[in-house]
């Protein structure tokens, strides 16, 4: 009953099971529904990305994947796993898998930089400070960041908080990253920056979820693009069929506001 | 009968405001742990426990401190519990100290921005993971200065366990007066030791407020 319109459904191709599997998902807030029935099938290695007008659920399905929101209706596996909110021991185990990337950046603002990358390794997987801080060192390396281990997150530029973000999220290998508008709190020369880190996670094989304003992004790094309209998956498919040619009147509608 | 002089009352009245710092000191750290265990059970348990805490605040912000030790001193012995003026004026500061720690230490919490829970939360920290090492360190700064100006209320608040006969400065105060017949002289007295005890204590949370308020600006 979901994803009515779009005429490109799955890849029929499903080597391997996905590592994301998202299944008649419903969830509302009060009487309002926001999420109206999701089915998601993510591959291993996949680049997603979620667009469409805001409201209309893109963000809140992000969330539902790594259970900061409750959904009330259908399943939500991650690498075989289904989510269960009653479980404390369930939900840490999943959030091991699934990173996740905010458009505020949320940094604990008290920890180095250093030490914000190294807090949960040391206390979720019981990683010795030694090792945590030498992983720390080679992640921030990664993002550009070597020089910033002692600095404050204050002291940081936005583009560099979220760069630490990145790292900090990596730091628990996750199987899984998921992206809520991260370029979308940045000012305009600072958004290059964390999407090269992005592109770079995609090419060595990250499977990303992403909701994104960022289209000419989008359309370069994504396997697939699904475009949500009212809290359901309206139109799914390849970047270059989706921004190329556009089925529904409504990703048509969102297509061309964009370049107003 | 004797002359007092000046020196006989206050020294008789340093050595009452000994019980008034030590009833204070309970209070405060009685109230402190209790208020502690409040504010964790608000933050953990479902919404029944967070409104069954709340009542809690409102019932003791809600009546004089007065009422509340007269309830504990006549309430507990009506159980055939002999009660003495200090187990009363303990219990009854402790409980009223901590109704009004939790909530401003509840309100500390709450200043913390969601996104720090969510973030720590992402990373599978757990409840008291995300508790003590992302939410309270932040949540402490702000809660020092608030807390430390309370503290100025407790004591005050003590002199009211004079009228369930417990001995500190203000009780020591009107036994002096009513033996020496000055009591304008010797309320001046209590007044002042109440003042020299509160003051720096107030200008500490000042301090620390401009203090806090200057990091974060």
């Amino acid at each position: 009953m979901a994803a009515v319109l779009e005429p490109q459904q799955q890849p029929a191709t499903s080597v391997g099971s996905p590592i994301v599997r998202i299944t008649a998902l419903r969830k509302s807030y009060g009487t309002n529904e926001v999420l109206k029935g999701i089915d998601l099938d993510v591959k291993r290695g996949e680049v997603i990305a979620i667009i469409g007008k805001s409201g209309s659920g893109k963000s809140t399905l992000l969330r539902c994947i790594n259970g900061l929101e409750v959904f009330q209706e259908g399943s939500l596996t991650v690498d075989g796993k289904p989510l269960l909110h009653e479980s404390a021991m369930a939900m840490r185990e999943l959030r091991q898998r699934v990173g996740m990337i905010f458009q505020s950046f949320n940094l604990f603002p008290h920890l180095t930089v250093g030490r914000n990358v190294m807090l949960a390794p040391t206390l979720v997987k019981k990683r010795s400070s030694l090792e945590a801080a030498s992983q720390a060192r080679k992640l921030l390396a990664r993002v550009g960041l070597a020089e910033k281990f002692d600095a404050m997150p204050d002291q940081l530029s936005g583009g560099q908080q979220q760069r630490v973000a990145i790292a900090r999220a990596l730091a628990m290998e996750p199987a899984v990253l998921l992206c809520d508008e991260i370029t979308s709190a940045l000012d305009p020369e600072l958004v290059g920056e964390v999407l090269r880190v992005v592109e770079s996670l995609a090419d060595e094989g990250m499977t990303l979820l992403m909701v994104t304003h960022e289209m000419s992004f989008a359309r370069k790094v994504s396997d697939r693009v699904i475009f949500m309209h009212q809290g359901r998956v309206h139109e799914m498919g390849p970047p270059a069929e989706l921004f190329g040619n556009p089925q529904t009147a409504e990703l048509k509608q969102f297509l061309s506001s964009l370049h107003d | 009968m004797a002359d007092f002089s000046l020196w006989d009352i206050l020294r008789n009245l340093l050595l009452a405001l000994r019980w008034t710092v030590v009833l204070s000191l309970i209070a405060f750290i009685g109230g402190g742990i209790v208020g502690a265990l409040l504010l964790f059970l608000r933050l953990r348990g479902g919404k029944a426990i967070g409104k069954v805490v709340g009542l809690y605040v409102q019932l003791f912000q809600g009546t004089p401190l007065l009422m509340q030790l007269f309830l504990a001193y006549f309430g507990i012995a009506l159980f055939g519990i002999d009660v003495s003026a200090w187990t009363a004026a303990s219990v009854a500061l402790t409980l009223y100290t901590s109704a009004f720690l939790t909530e401003i230490w509840r309100g500390c919490v709450a200043s913390i921005p969601k996104g720090q829970w969510e973030a720590s939360g992402s990373l599978a920290l757990s409840f008291g993971e995300q508790l003590r090492h992302v939410i309270l360190p932040q949540a402490v700064k702000i809660a020092i200065a608030p807390t430390v100006g309370f503290l100025v209320q407790v004591i005050k608040g003590t002199a009211l366990a004079s009228v369930i006969g417990f001995v500190e400065l203000t009780k020591a105060g009107s036994m002096i007066s009513n033996a020496t017949f000055k009591p304008f002289v010797v309320f001046s007295c209590v007044a002042l030791l109440y003042f020299v005890l509160c003051f720096p204590v107030s200008l500490y949370a000042k301090n620390l407020e401009r203090k806090s308020h200057g990091r974060r600006a």
